[in-house]
């Protein structure tokens, strides 16, 4: 085939796939609600959730994982995308991470030092560790299969940045299960999960991602 | 590309083929350090020119279009490369830029992959393909040979088309 008639073939069709940021919001709301699902049958909001409320440590959990997720979202959707400059949205991530890591200072000043080893290790690591990478499974499945309809070209970054995403929306549902509430306990235990997560979408990605 | 995204029918083709020996001097540069035969670059060109075509509502009306072809070129070349079994270590240098000093020389078949596949592709969708892309018909023609609507019959295009990036991605050289 001449690559005249290519071009002239490609021309005729006018058929537009629809835009990739659709997409992915309708990919992630749906992996949200099933991660949603997931997680009130596995583990459900913890019962003193009223009363949680009110203190600090517990809706700052939130704070960060939702930074974690906006800063995930904004990264896969310029990584989806050829040329895009994923820079700035790599630079989002420093503001989950700017945020725990302020927290944990607070929280090393106010608590003293007999204190932190309890906190640390607090009494959810493993389920932390298995919970938030279980939930993250829809999510993440779901923005790989969003981001197939996009173009990423570099695929084991994308992956990655999908699993930060799912990662980060899983994490806020389990934070609310979670009573292990002090900075010390997040920044070990989410992080690890949360890194889990990232690594294999960044594995995923070439398998799955390539076009 | 904003002109044939609303359907500009014209400015698509005109962007298409403006782009073409850029691709090509490329993919020839390319192959020629590789040490690959250069025959191969038509291949890739139109390779290439399928995937911009199928990933065109990846790209930002509100980027330039440079960065966003740059990307996808490379991408393809790379994967070319790739699926060959050679190492790629490949950059293409201001792409866009090259435009001018691009040699267009007059060799647009390469091997054939492009031709190869196409007769390949199933039942409706291949019928449609090739009546436009190898008898040269438009929709409507292609409509009345087949007996088919016009919508079934973009619908059928585009699907082949789709059908086509994939082949390449399985397909060895």
């Amino acid at each position: 085939m001449r690559t005249e008639d290519l071009i002239n073939t490609l021309a005729v069709d006018r058929t537009v796939d629809a835009a990739p940021g659709r997409t992915l919001a309708l990919a992630l709301v749906a992996g949200t609600i099933i991660g949603a699902i997931v997680f009130a049958e596995m583990l459900g909001v913890r019962d003193d959730v009223g009363e949680a409320m009110r203190t600090v440590r517990f809706p700052f959990k939130f704070v960060v994982t939702i930074a974690l997720a906006i800063a995930g979202l904004s990264l896969v959707s310029s990584l989806e995308r050829p040329g895009a400059n994923a820079r700035a949205a790599a630079r989002l991530l420093i503001i989950p991470a700017m945020l725990i890591g302020s927290a944990v200072l607070l929280e090393l000043m106010v608590v003293p030092s007999s204190g932190w080893a309890p906190r640390m290790i607090g009494s959810n690591a493993m389920i932390c560790l298995s919970a938030i990478p279980t939930i993250a499974i829809a999510p993440l499945v779901t923005v790989l299969i969003a981001m197939r309809h996009a173009a990423p070209t570099a695929p084991a970054r994308a992956g990655a940045a999908a699993g930060l995403l799912a990662a980060g929306v899983a994490a806020t549902l389990y934070a609310s299960h979670c009573t292990d509430d002090s900075p010390l306990f997040v920044v070990i235990w989410y992080s690890i999960a949360i890194a889990l997560v990232a690594a294999a979408g960044a594995w995923l990605g070439p398998r799955v991602l390539r076009w | 590309m904003a002109a044939a995204l609303d359907g500009d029918e014209t400015a698509y083709r005109r962007l298409l083929a403006a782009l073409t020996p850029v691709l090509r001097a490329n993919a020839r540069r390319t192959l020629s350090r590789m040490g690959a035969p250069t025959a191969d670059a038509e291949d890739i060109v139109q390779e290439t020119l399928l995937a911009l075509h199928l990933h065109r509502h990846t790209w930002r009306r509100s980027s330039p279009i440079g960065p966003w072809v740059t990307a996808i070129a490379r991408y393809k070349l790379i994967d070319t490369l790739r699926r060959r079994g050679r190492r790629a270590e490949v950059t293409i240098d201001d792409l866009v830029d090259a435009l001018p000093d691009a040699a267009d020389q007059e060799e647009e078949l390469g091997r054939q992959q492009a031709a190869r596949l196409v007769e390949t592709l199933d039942g409706r969708q291949g019928e449609v393909v090739r009546a436009i892309s190898l008898e040269g018909a438009d929709i409507k023609e292609t409509a009345t040979k087949l007996g088919m609507s016009e919508g079934a019959v973009r619908v059928a295009l585009h699907r082949g088309l789709k059908a086509l990036a994939r082949m390449y991605k399985v397909s060895e050289r």
